[in-house]
């Protein structure tokens, strides 16, 4: 860890100074992690009248249950598509507002702030848009022929929810697409052009391999912002549905622990959740260390 | 842009063009549908054109509710969520320049370790330990009360980094000099630290003012009571009419009353929010 020099020889005054963020660290993170992970090893009979310790048959059942299995398969399709759909899009758009010069600033106004809608607005508004009755994109699809309804089909319902949770996600990406470009060096643009490379091949070439450290940093923001942030998407338009289609691992938590009072199993569920977001924290703080090589 | 090409701009303008369309398009929806009439949605498709009953739909929700499914008026969970996005966001501040302050300018005993416990909370997010959390609130009396709302997330290990990455930045010599003079660390931290600080506390407030807004799973949770309602949360209780069609006029004046705040902070303090939003990734 970096350290100071000068420094202040003050020998209570810093634990007064980190009591009020380690209490609520402790009382509302530390401690209620731990007794998931405590809860996973247990087991209550039907009345809650006994507990008992069953070592990792909650694990066991968990990987063993073709639903939970089918929620990890829905999560990584649903953070995939949100990943790449928000990632490309948000590309292209960072591209092109680099080509604009007097214009940039208005078109960045425009396209950043629905980073700030709230994923439940974003998944009511989309629901709307998609409303088999009377929306207006299953009107436009109606007439190439396609009959849009999410209330039944998987594919419908998870194209939806990728849509929504994408739309909310592209600002964050294009901000970030927009500082990586503007860190490349122009000089090395300049010299490709006078070379005779042309802007596709420049882009292959030049900036895409130089961009990639942002790009992956975000990839991996991406992923965990679809697997953590979007409840609210879910719960607020699909609820898991139509038949487990769209049920994302957080909203499998929330649906068995709270209203399937499953206590062992959401409570390992939640373990599991734990060890991929670490996992995922790790990987993107390695990638910090590195990027400074740029 | 290295060299003049017409054909690459004008394709620019028309991506730009049509990205701002769609990233519009549902927004444009729901103002629509919040002018219009109840029977605006009964057949056919969603309206695309103002209606002439914008006045009476905000009043509606904001003042009487939506008396079919028994919705409470908007405007108090409006103010809800005010406090809400308040004291999160000033709580996390606040007890975030008080640690990176102790981290940063202090060495004592379990340094590491209380760094350690900070960064943990990066990890566990409210999503992933949702009933033991509920559970620890129950126990401590704080469901249906602002304290349970805000106080379980104030806890910040992102913008401790901040704030510590930041105060390292400080030349040693200030610190120096005000020792020198006299001053006590309390005193260095409030007239030297903190208006330093001021670009970055605004920043981070910005973000943290919408994150804490934008809050849904944990108002859901913890509140029973229409009088601790967030207006976030409240929307979906209103779409989720059974055996009916929804209310699309109200619900959808519900919802432009529920982003107006957070995307006007966006766009009002566009250069702090890009700042907050970058630094807070580091």
């Amino acid at each position: 860890m970096q350290n100071k020099r000068t420094i202040f020889g003050n020998r209570v005054l810093p634990y007064w100074l980190l009591l009020p963020q380690l209490a609520i660290t402790f009382i509302f993170f530390l401690w209620p992690a731990a007794q998931a992970v405590r809860q996973s090893f247990l087991r209550e009979d039907p009345f809650g009248l006994k507990t008992s310790f069953v070592w990792f048959q909650n694990y066991e059942r968990l990987f063993a249950d073709p639903l939970y299995l089918n929620s990890l398969k829905v999560t990584a399709v649903f953070a995939l598509g949100v990943a790449a759909l928000s990632l490309v899009t948000a590309l292209v758009l960072a591209l092109a507002v680099e080509r604009t010069v007097r214009t940039s600033r208005a078109y960045t106004t425009l396209l950043v702030w629905p980073y700030a809608v709230a994923p439940a607005v974003v998944g009511i508004m989309w629901w709307f848009l998609f409303n088999p009755t009377i929306g207006i994109l299953p009107y436009v699809l109606s007439m190439v022929g396609y009959r849009w309804n999410h209330v039944v089909s998987h594919t419908d319902a998870m194209i939806l929810v990728i849509i929504a949770a994408s739309w909310k996600q592209i600002s964050y990406n294009f901000l970030f697409f927009l500082a990586g470009l503007s860190a490349i060096p122009h000089s090395l643009i300049e010299a490709a052009a006078i070379d005779g490379a042309g802007p596709a091949k420049r882009f292959f070439t030049i900036v895409f391999p130089m961009l990639s450290p942002t790009t992956f940093f975000l990839l991996v923001v991406n992923i965990v912002y679809a697997m953590f942030d979007t409840f609210g998407v879910i719960h607020a338009t699909t609820e898991g549905g139509p038949a487990q289609a769209t049920n994302i691992l957080v909203y499998k938590v929330f649906e068995d622990g709270f209203i399937g009072l499953n206590l062992g199993s959401s409570a390992a569920q939640s373990v599991v959740l734990m060890i991929i977001v670490i996992a995922l924290t790790v990987i993107q703080f390695r990638w910090i260390e590195r990027r400074v090589q740029y | 842009m290295v060299e003049n090409r017409p054909f690459l701009n004008l394709l620019s303008h028309l991506v730009l063009i049509v990205g701002v369309v769609i990233v519009a398009f549902p927004v444009y929806v729901a103002i629509i549908a919040s002018t219009r009439g109840p029977n605006d949605f009964m057949s056919g498709i969603i309206p695309l054109l103002p209606g002439p009953h914008t006045l009476e739909n905000y009043r509606e929700v904001l003042f009487a509710g939506v008396s079919t499914s028994g919705a409470p008026p908007i405007g108090p969970m409006m103010l809800n969520s005010l406090v809400m996005a308040l004291t999160i966001a000033i709580g996390k501040i606040a007890i975030s320049l008080l640690s990176a302050f102790a981290i940063v300018y202090f060495r004592f005993p379990f340094r590491q370790l209380a760094f350690w416990a900070i960064f943990i909370t990066l990890m566990l997010p409210v999503e992933v330990r949702i009933v033991p959390t509920f559970k620890v609130v129950a126990d401590l009396h704080l469901l249906d009360s602002y304290a349970g709302l805000s106080i379980p997330l104030i806890a910040s290990a992102t913008a401790t980094f901040l704030f510590r990455q930041f105060f390292l930045t400080v030349p040693d010599e200030l610190a120096e000099a005000a020792r020198v003079d006299g001053a006590g660390p309390m005193k260095f931290f409030r007239d030297i630290l903190l208006p330093l600080s001021r670009t970055n506390i605004a920043a981070l407030f910005v973000i943290l003012f919408i994150y804490g807004w934008n809050q849904y799973l944990w108002p859901l949770m913890i509140t029973t009571k229409p009088e601790y309602y967030t207006i976030v949360m409240a929307i979906k209780r209103m779409a989720d009419v059974a055996d009916a069609i929804p209310r699309w006029n109200v619900v959808m004046a519900t919802v432009v009353l529920a982003m107006l705040p957070p995307v006007l902070v966006v766009v009002l303090m566009q250069r702090l929010f890009v700042k907050g939003l970058i630094e807070s990734e580091k």
